[in-house]
């Protein structure tokens, strides 16, 4: 087959993921959009192994009826709650593919280049096995996290930021070193030593991470993943593995971006772990009062007889698993003729677009959850406003409180709703450690529970 | 401890100071409870729903006062008509009372309560703090009087509330106008408003105007500045000048509308005389007028408290007792009250009442402590309704140009560094790699114009079919499994496994999500 055909292929693919993801720019679109990237998968997979570049065919088919059988049985039996992890594991994936696929290429003896040419192509591979090996261990620590297998609590070394230091100038120096290696087998070493410091600091990197800066994460590590794959494709001369590695980087690198503005906290802050350690800790308790607890008939009775509630859905929700119920209460509510609508923090849950999904899953039509900044500006004609597990994204003090650790942040300003119903498990501040000033608002009720329970008992006393 | 609630004597009160639930609650706190047969007769609870929950029933009044150790009343001590004698003589020393006492205005009961050398609680005192609001009485029946006030319009008022369009032709809705938006105003505008009137508002502070646009009214302001917010979240007495403007306006709005209620009070003083005889008869025939102030003398000129009359056939309705006209809910909401200062009294709920006089609350409400006088306490300290106006500070001159100027010349600095990193990449660089690094930039490029417009509700797709594709790095796999060296096949085949449940698992688990986003 001429290599034409193949470059075609490529750029058939190219365009059909780029389509593919221009898709997602509507929920209408999306679904057609996935499409286009499963064929441009397919178009990619069956150009290059009827190519003559690939042998071994039996061997090939084997592994991948193998792989997709274990992708197909993950993704059909993957519960919507734990999205995060399944995230996770697979940028786990790409980044040890990218590893492996480096260090194949590197002993691989029939690649042969000179001068310049070998220069730039060993950087290339030093680099990509680099990202990956960081992706790799970074996104199993946070599957990890996200799992409940490790303590989610950020792990703060002393001296953590030198350690990382260290590491970085130690990769630089091994770097040379490979770079001036006479053969393959010489070159091999600081590549190992390089790879385990670069495991080790992506251990580092995500265990010095909280619970709530996961989406952070794993918007970055979606876009390391990106990276490593492009890298890959610098090595191997690949044009689809640049174009697909540069989407999904820049994929990743603007979702990370769009988390910590939502956050309002500056990237490398986020990366370097910890969670207001510089600052003074909590703010002056002056304003903490006394709470107001209502009981969930209470509440039903209250969102029956309102006519626009605002439902705020946090991580809270997705850890009880009360989006179900939540989605019979809004059906009940609607069809009593209230206006029942949710407003969506970027942050809520554990990766981005977390709720969306949740609520889809539980059939909530999309046309009724909205952004934070739709809506914010209909709060304060809003008559209830339900908080199910979440904290810090509707704390006040983060625009009344200058001094507060997240002061700044952008917040749903719940407590412009006529009551305020926040279902928490206890008094416990968030994961920000703040003390929220929302509890002891005048137009607060506080109903303390499991979530799913009681959003449970409103559904039963609606009815 | 004992807590013992008699019955009230005033003519026509019908509330109680406990209702059956309060008072299983109190015995929760640890008091006994008594209750003097028949008390909560007219506000509907009956001496057996008393005893059901636990109470004991006691017949005789002397009997009630002196095994009680805490009295609890609605209305202040007065003459009793049957024994001859003033209840205060019935309070002896030791023992507590709660009830409405008005310290302000009745310096008389004050003394003859002081020399009885007992302890006594004004459930009028309660400070206008957010932490006591559960216990403010005055809330309470105010809310229910604007509640009442309306009902007791529209008993008066010849039609309907609510405007329609029937066969027979068409209504047009009444118009209200409420003066003054406190609880009780508030409560009447969200009543009137539910009957489906017209509803105005006006109050001499500015920041209720939320509130009342709140409650669905329209706020009806004036063209003069003064701030009438005054102490504790009350109104004050205004200038000259204002009152001058605020009568044009109620006059203009007594020719328009078909119903006032008036609301306005300035605690410690007569009521503000805002509704003239002249207004009154400004109105059309037929109107009504509902003062919930008559018990102050009334804001209208023609109030005769206490009774209904009617000028020129406009009704003006000047009960004094608008909350005991509905008995059951405001005994309830009373008890409530009550019940929730004796909660603060009693932290440890073993019945003996702690009188901290370190607590805001209680330091509040305690007129008499032991026969000492207590009232007035000191000014209140926090307020919450009202914040002080803000004067607004003019915003720190600064330029934009000041504030634009580093920020483009950071970004252009930058865009330089870059453009000067890749010119000196491709005099080393040999032309294979240019032409990559060329596809890599504009395809970062494509992928940060095609990803800016992806919905945030689909980030999470997003994340999963990134995921997919990015295991377009089997590909990498596929060249190297035909290599010679094992090892090379080896990494190359665990490579090509994981990068296949990437892309299957990926996609499925993408097309399984979008399939749940439906409208």
């Amino acid at each position: 087959m001429p290599s034409g055909f193949l470059a075609a292929a490529y750029i058939a693919a190219s365009i059909l993921f780029i389509l593919s993801l221009g898709g997602l720019s509507h929920q209408e679109r999306a679904r057609r959009g996935n499409i286009y990237g499963i064929a441009g998968m397919a178009i990619a997979i069956v150009a290059t192994v009827s190519s003559d570049q690939v042998s071994n065919l039996g061997l090939v088919m084997v592994l991948m009826l193998i792989g997709a059988s274990a992708g197909i049985y993950v993704a059909l039996k993957v519960q919507m709650t734990e999205m995060p992890e399944l995230v996770a594991i697979l940028h786990s994936f790409v980044g040890l593919a990218a590893v492996m696929v480096g260090f194949a290429n590197y002993v691989d003896p029939s690649v042969h280049f000179e001068g310049v040419e070998k220069t730039i192509h060993d950087v290339e591979i030093y680099l990509g096995i680099l990202i990956g090996a960081v992706t790799f261990t970074g996104s199993v620590i946070a599957f990890g996290k996200l799992r409940g297998l490790i303590m989610s609590k950020p792990l703060l070394i002393p001296a953590r930021h030198f350690i990382n230091l260290a590491g970085g100038l130690a990769c630089i120096w091994l770097g040379a070193w490979f770079l001036d290696a006479g053969s393959v087998g010489a070159g091999l070493f600081p590549l190992i030593i390089m790879s385990i410091i670069a495991f080790a600091f992506g251990v580092h990197m995500v265990m010095a991470i909280g619970g709530a800066d996961m989406p952070v994460v794993i918007s970055m590590l979606n876009s390391y993943s990106g990276w490593a794959a492009a890298a890959t494709g610098f090595m191997l001369s690949n044009d689809l593995l640049i174009v697909t590695g540069a989407l999904v980087g820049s994929s990743g690198a603007i979702l990370s971006y769009i988390m910590c503005r939502a956050m309002n906290r500056r990237f490398v802050a986020v990366i370097m772990g910890g969670f207001g350690t510089a600052g003074g800790t909590t703010s002056s308790a002056a304003e903490a009062g006394e709470v107001q607890a209502a009981s969930a008939e209470e509440v039903a009775e209250m969102l029956k007889n309102a006519k626009e509630v605002v439902i705020v859905p946090g991580y809270g929700m997705a850890v009880a698993q009360a989006q179900h119920a939540v989605s019979s209460v809004t059906t009940k509510l609607r069809e009593a003729g209230v206006n029942v609508r949710f407003g969506i923090h970027p942050v809520a849950g554990r990766m981005p677009g977390h709720m969306n999904v949740l609520l889809a899953e539980a059939r909530v039509p999309y046309d009724i959850v909205l952004e934070m900044d739709e809506i914010n500006h209909d709060l304060p004609n809003t008559d209830v406003a339900l908080v199910i597990g979440a904290n810090d994204i509707v704390n006040p003090a983060a625009q009344e409180d200058p001094d507060s650790p997240i002061a700044g942040m952008p917040v749903l300003e719940v407590w412009k709703a006529g009551t305020v119903v926040m279902s928490k498990r206890s008094m416990a501040a968030g994961y920000a450690g703040v003390d929220n000033p929302l509890f002891y608002k005048e137009n607060t009720r506080m109903l303390f529970g499991d979530a799913k329970d009681s959003v449970e008992t409103i559904l039963k006393s609606i009815t | 401890m004992k807590i013992g609630v008699p019955k009230e004597i005033h003519p026509d009160e019908k509330r109680v100071a406990t209702t059956p639930d309060v008072a299983k609650q109190l015995i929760d706190l640890g008091y006994d409870v008594a209750v003097e047969s028949g008390a909560g007769t007219s506000a509907s609870f009956n001496d057996d729903a008393y005893r059901a929950a636990g109470v004991e029933i006691i017949d005789d009044t002397t009997a009630l006062w002196e095994s009680a150790d805490i009295i609890l009343k609605v209305r202040a001590p007065e003459d009793h008509p049957e024994l001859g004698l003033h209840e205060a003589e019935l309070l002896t020393g030791g023992k507590t009372l709660i009830s409405f006492i008005w310290p302000g205005q009745s310096t008389d009961l004050m003394a003859r309560l002081q020399a009885t050398g007992a302890t006594v609680m004004a459930m009028d005192a309660v400070p206008r703090i957010s932490r006591a609001q559960k216990l403010d009485a005055l809330s309470s029946m105010s809310n229910i009087a604007g509640y009442r006030a309306v009902v007791e319009a529209a008993q008066h008022f010849g039609r309907f509330f609510t405007g329609q369009v029937t066969a027979a032709g068409k209504v047009p809705p009444a118009k209200v106008m409420i003066i003054g938006a406190g609880v009780a105003g508030l409560a009447a505008i969200g009543t009137a408003n539910s009957l489906g009137a017209i509803v105005r508002a006006f109050d001499t502070r500015p920041e209720v105007k939320e509130q009342v646009e709140s409650m669905g009214a329209e706020f009806l302001e004036l063209d003069y500045e003064e701030e009438g917010s005054g102490e504790g979240g009350y109104a004050k007495e205004m200038s000259p000048a204002f009152i001058e403007a605020e009568m044009a306006l109620f006059m203009a709005q007594a020719r328009e509308v078909d119903i006032i209620i008036t609301t306005a009070l300035i605690p410690g003083k007569p009521a503000p005389k805002l509704i003239t005889a002249d207004m009154v008869n400004a109105m059309r025939s037929g109107s009504v007028i509902v003062d919930l102030a008559s018990e102050q003398g009334g804001n209208c000129e023609l109030t005769v408290p206490g009774e209904v009359t009617v000028h020129n056939g406009i009704t003006v309705i000047g009960y004094s007792d608008f909350p005991s006209r509905l008995p059951a809910q405001s005994s309830q909401l009373y008890g409530t009250n009550i019940r929730h200062l004796l909660a603060e009294l009693t932290p440890e709920k073993d019945g003996a009442p702690v009188v901290n006089m370190e607590d805001d609350i209680i330091r509040g409400v305690t007129v008499l402590k032991d026969g000492e006088k207590t009232w007035p306490p000191d000014p209140p300290i926090k307020l919450s309704a009202a914040p002080k106006p803000q004067k607004k500070a003019p915003p720190p001159p600064v330029s934009k140009a000041e504030v634009k100027k580093p920020g483009g010349v950071v970004t252009m600095g930058l865009l330089a560094i870059g453009i000067i990193l890749i010119l000196a990449l491709g005099t080393v660089a040999p032309p294979a790699f240019m032409a990559h690094f060329t596809v890599f930039v504009l395809a970062c490029f494509i992928g940060w114009q095609v990803i800016w417009n992806v919905t945030p509700a689909l980030h999470t797709p997003l994340m999963s079919v990134t995921n997919a594709i990015s295991g377009i790095i089997v590909i990498g796999a596929l060249v190297q499994i035909g290599a010679d060296s094992w090892i090379v096949v080896i990494l190359a085949a665990v490579s090509i496994l994981i990068a296949t449940v990437n892309i299957f698992g990926g996609f499925l688990v993408t097309q399984r999500m979008l399939h749940m986003f439906r409208r």
